[in-house]
C-alpha cells in the first residue's frame, strides 16, 4: 500500500491537489486506481510516463452506466514494468464531452481511443484519425450502448474504398518516375490470413505509405459477453485465440474468480499449467509453421501441424473437443486427467521436442529464410514500448519481461524455467524466440506432470460450482442448487477488475465490471495482438511487401482476438 | 487360358457424356478456402497430413476465384466480409459449388450479435452445410463426400437452375444457352 500512496502524494505534489478526485485500491495489491477529470489526463499521463516510468499504455475501454449522471467513462490501464506497477485511471464524462487523446504520449493509444470511439462513442480531442475501426464504416451508433439492441444488424452492400492524400506534385517532374502505384492486398488474400486488409502505396516494390484495415472479424465478443451469464462466456472465450483456446477461458476464469476473491484448488492450478502451455506449444507451431507456408516452406508446415494434431487428440482425450476446449470452469476445471493420460502426454512431449528440433534444423540455419526474415520488420526496444507490446514480440525486442516470472500465478514460481530474449527485434529474433519459449514450455509440462497433487479439481462452493451429476439425480438439494445455478448464474459481487495472464501473445488482460447480478455489467479484453497490429503500418514503411507478409506472419495476428 | 473378363474381351462402356463429366468434376475439387476464423485453422488441419483431403481429390487450394470451382466458406462472415463474399463468389467462373463450414457460417451460430450475418444463404446459395463450433476434420471430409454426391447425380442449385433456364428458353426456341456439360 506504501507505494500507492507514495504515489498519490507525489502526484498531488507536481500537479496540485485537485488533479485526483478519488482514490483508492483495488483487490490487486500492485494497484492504483485514480479518478480524474477530463482536461487532466494528457498532463497526468505525461507525468506517469516522465517520472514514475509508466512506460506502457495497456488499455482503454469505455463503459456505459445509462442512469448514472455522467454516463460515460473512459479506463485506462497503465504499467510500470520495472517495477510491476499499475494505475488504473478513470474519468467518467457527460455524453459529448471530449478527452483530450493521449496519441502524443503513447502510440499505442491511437487504436485503443479508435476502438473506444467506434463501439461506445467517446470523443477524443486531437486524434488524428478517429473513424471506425471494428464496425463498418456505415455503421450506425455505438454496438456497445447499453441501448442499441445486441440483435440489430446493419447491412453493408459495398466494401470501403481507401485512398492516400496526395503528395505534392512538381508539375516539372516526370509523372512515369514520380507518381507511385497503391495496391489493395486483403481480406481475402492468402499472406493477410483471410481477414486483414492494407493499402499499400508502392515505389517499385518499396511500400512507401500503408494502411491496415481490420474489423473484418469483428463478432461482437463485448456485447454478447454482456448479453450472458458469467460461465456461458466461457465458449465465447475459447474462440478470441482459437489457436490457443485453454488459455484465453483460463485467463478469464482467473478474472472472475478475482472479482470472486477465490483461490481454486491446487490441482485445477496444474491441470490449467498443462493445457496452458501445452497450448502455447500449438499455438507458436501454428504461427512459424504459416509464416512457412507464406515464405514457401510447405513442408515445415506439415511437421508442425502433425504435432499439433497430436496435441488436440490429447486434448480430445480430456475435455472432448480437439480444438475449443473449454475445459476451464469458473472455479476449477471441468476435466480430469489420470495416469493414461500422463503417460501419453510425456511421450508426445518427446515427439513434439524431436520436432521442434527438426523445425529449428530445417529453418535457423536455411539461407533463404534467414534471407527472408533477418533485418526485415524491425522493431527497435523503444517503439516496443511505445507501442505497448508484450509476449514474444516484446522479448524480441530486448525486452526481458514475462508475467509468469514477473507476476507468478499457478506456482509458476515453482517451476523451473527461463525466460529467452533476443535483442535483434526482426522477424528472425521473433521466430527463434517461439523455437526457444516452445523448449520451455514443454519443460513446464514436463514438471507440471511430475508434481501434480491429488484432490479436487473445482472449489468446493455451491453459489459458483454446479454439485457432480451424480447427486443431482439423487438428491433433492443438490438438483435445486444445480438449478438455481444454471437460472441465475454464478454472481460476482460489486466491483472490477483488471486481470491479465501471459497468453501466447502477450498479456491477455480482461476487465471485468460487475453490477452485482449474473450478467457482467462489462466485459473488456485487452488481446495482446491488437497493439502490436496497431505498429503494423509503421514498421512496414520502407521495406519490401514480401518483407510485410513475413513481419504479419510474425507477429502471431489471429484475427479472433483482434476483432473480437 | 484364363478366361477374359467382360471388359477385357470388349475393352469399351456407354455411358452419358454427362455423366462422365460429372465424374471428373467430382473428383477434381479445386477449392477457395475462404477461411476467416477458427474453421479456417481447423480447415488447415483436413489439408494437412492426418487428415489429407487429397484423397478425396480436394487438395489443390487455390486462393484465387478464377482457378477454384469450391467456395469453402471457414468462419464466421460478418456484414463488413459480405459484400466482399459476395464479390468472390461472382468471380468464380461456372460450375461452382459452396460449400458453408461450421456453424457460423451456416446461421450465425451462437453469434446472435449486431455484426455477424446470421447465415451466408442470404449473400451466396448454399450447397452442403456442415455442422459444428468447428466441425471435426471427418465431418469437413464427409460433407465434401456428400457434395461429390450430389455433383455426381447433377443436383446443385446451379446445376438445376441452369437447366430450367435451358429448359424455358427452349420451349421458347431459343437454343443458345449450351448444356452445362
Amino acid at each position: 500500500m506504501e507505494y500507492q500512496f507514495q504515489l498519490v502524494t507525489q502526484l498531488k505534489e507536481a500537479l496540485g491537489d485537485g488533479v485526483i478526485e478519488h482514490h483508492e485500491k483495488t483487490n490487486n495489491p500492485n494497484e492504483l486506481l485514480m479518478v480524474i477529470k477530463p482536461a487532466d489526463i494528457r498532463r497526468v499521463a505525461e507525468f506517469l510516463r516522465d517520472s514514475k516510468n509508466f512506460k506502457f499504455l495497456m488499455d482503454i475501454a469505455g463503459v456505459h452506466y445509462p442512469s448514472s449522471e455522467k454516463p460515460l467513462e473512459a479506463v485506462y490501464q497503465f504499467y510500470n514494468r520495472e517495477q510491476n506497477k499499475r494505475v488504473r485511471i478513470k474519468i467518467p464524462h457527460l455524453e459529448g464531452e471530449k478527452i483530450p487523446s493521449l496519441c502524443p504520449v503513447y502510440k499505442a493509444a491511437n487504436w485503443f481511443e479508435r476502438e473506444a470511439y467506434d463501439l461506445m462513442g467517446l470523443q477524443f480531442e486531437d486524434h488524428p484519425n478517429l473513424t471506425r475501426i471494428l464496425c463498418h464504416h456505415k455503421f450506425e451508433g455505438h454496438a456497445l450502448r447499453k441501448d442499441y439492441p445486441a440483435t440489430k444488424n446493419q447491412v453493408l452492400d459495398v466494401p470501403e474504398v481507401f485512398s492516400f492524400p496526395p503528395l505534392p506534385v512538381n508539375p516539372d517532374d516526370d509523372p512515369l518516375t514520380t507518381q507511385r502505384n497503391v495496391i489493395n492486398l486483403g481480406p481475402s488474400h492468402p499472406a493477410t490470413h483471410g481477414t486483414f486488409r492494407w493499402y499499400c502505396e508502392i515505389e517499385g516494390e518499396t511500400i512507401t505509405r500503408a494502411k491496415t484495415e481490420i474489423g473484418y472479424l469483428h463478432r461482437c465478443f463485448e456485447k454478447m459477453a454482456e448479453t450472458h451469464k458469467y460461465q456461458q462466456i466461457i465458449p465465447y472465450t475459447d474462440r478470441l485465440n482459437y489457436c490457443s483456446a485453454p488459455m484465453n477461458n483460463s485467463g478469464y476464469c482467473r478474472a472472475v474468480e478475482q472479482l470472486l476473491g477465490i483461490e481454486v484448488p491446487a490441482r485445477a492450478q496444474y491441470i490449467r499449467v498443462i493445457m496452458n502451455e501445452l497450448a502455447r506449444v500449438i499455438d507458436h507451431f501454428v504461427c512459424i509453421g504459416t509464416t512457412a507456408v507464406d515464405m514457401g516452406a510447405l513442408s515445415t508446415f506439415w511437421y508442425c501441424f502433425t504435432q499439433r494434431e497430436n496435441v488436440y487428440t490429447l486434448f480430445e482425450k480430456l475435455c472432448g473437443h480437439r480444438m475449443l476446449t473449454s475445459i476451464t470452469r469458473i472455479g476449477g476445471v471441468f476435466g480430469d486427467l489420470d495416469d493414461a493420460w500422463k503417460s501419453e502426454c510425456r511421450a508426445l512431449i518427446k515427439k513434439i521436442r524431436e520436432t521442434v528440433d527438426e523445425v529449428d534444423g530445417l529453418l535457423s540455419n536455411n539461407k533463404i529464410w534467414i534471407n527472408r526474415m533477418r533485418d526485415t520488420g524491425v522493431v527497435s526496444t523503444q517503439m516496443a514500448i511505445e507501442y505497448a507490446y508484450t509476449g514474444p514480440a516484446l522479448r524480441a525486442s530486448g525486452v526481458q519481461h514475462d508475467l509468469r516470472k514477473v507476476e507468478p500465478y499457478w506456482f509458476y514460481d515453482t517451476f523451473d524455467f527461463e525466460v529467452p530474449v533476443l535483442k535483434e527485434g526482426d522477424n528472425y529474433a521473433r521466430y527463434k524466440i517461439r523455437i526457444l519459449e516452445q523448449r520451455e514450455s514443454l519443460r513446464i509440462v514436463e514438471q507440471a506432470l511430475d508434481r501434480i497433487p491429488n484432490g479436487p479439481t473445482m472449489v468446493n462452493d455451491p453459489l459458483i460450482c454446479l454439485p457432480p451429476k451424480s447427486e443431482v439425480y439423487s438428491n433433492i438439494e443438490a438438483l435445486m442448487n444445480h438449478f438455481m445455478l444454471i437460472i441465475e448464474g454464478v454472481k460476482p459481487p460489486k466491483g472490477e477488475v483488471y486481470s491479465y495472464t501471459e497468453a501466447a501473445n502477450g498479456e491477455l488482460g480482461f476487465y471485468i465490471v460487475s453490477d452485482g447480478t449474473g450478467y457482467p455489467h462489462r466485459v473488456k479484453v485487452r488481446p495482446p495482438c491488437f497493439p502490436i497490429y496497431s505498429s503494423f503500418e509503421e514498421v512496414i514503411q520502407g521495406g519490401l511487401i514480401a518483407d510485410a507478409v513475413a513481419t504479419l506472419g510474425q507477429f502471431n495476428v489471429i484475427a479472433g482476438e483482434l476483432d473480437r | 487360358m484364363k478366361a477374359l473378363t467382360p471388359l477385357e474381351e470388349f475393352p469399351f462402356f456407354t455411358t452419358q457424356i454427362k455423366s462422365f463429366i460429372n465424374w471428373t468434376r467430382k473428383n477434381a475439387l479445386w477449392p477457395l478456402p475462404f477461411g476467416t476464423a477458427c474453421c479456417g485453422i481447423e480447415y488447415m488441419a483436413v489439408v494437412g497430413a492426418h487428415y489429407d483431403v487429397a484423397r478425396f481429390g480436394a487438395e489443390v487450394v487455390r486462393f484465387s476465384p478464377r482457378q477454384s470451382d469450391l467456395l469453402m466458406v471457414a468462419g464466421t462472415i460478418t456484414e463488413k466480409m459480405a459484400p466482399v463474399l459476395r464479390q468472390i463468389y461472382e468471380q468464380m467462373p461456372e460450375p461452382k459449388w459452396v460449400l458453408s463450414m461450421g456453424v457460423c457460417a451456416s446461421s450465425g451460430g451462437f453469434y446472435r450479435a449486431y455484426h455477424t450475418v446470421q447465415g451466408i444463404q442470404s449473400i451466396v446459395p448454399v450447397d452442403i452445410y456442415v455442422p459444428g463450433c468447428p466441425p471435426t476434420p471427418e465431418a469437413v471430409i464427409q460433407g465434401i463426400m456428400k457434395l461429390q454426391e450430389k455433383i455426381s447425380k447433377g443436383d446443385t442449385p446451379q446445376q438445376r437452375l441452369h437447366e430450367k433456364k435451358r429448359a424455358a428458353a427452349r420451349t421458347a426456341g431459343d437454343s443458345s444457352i449450351e448444356p452445362i456439360e
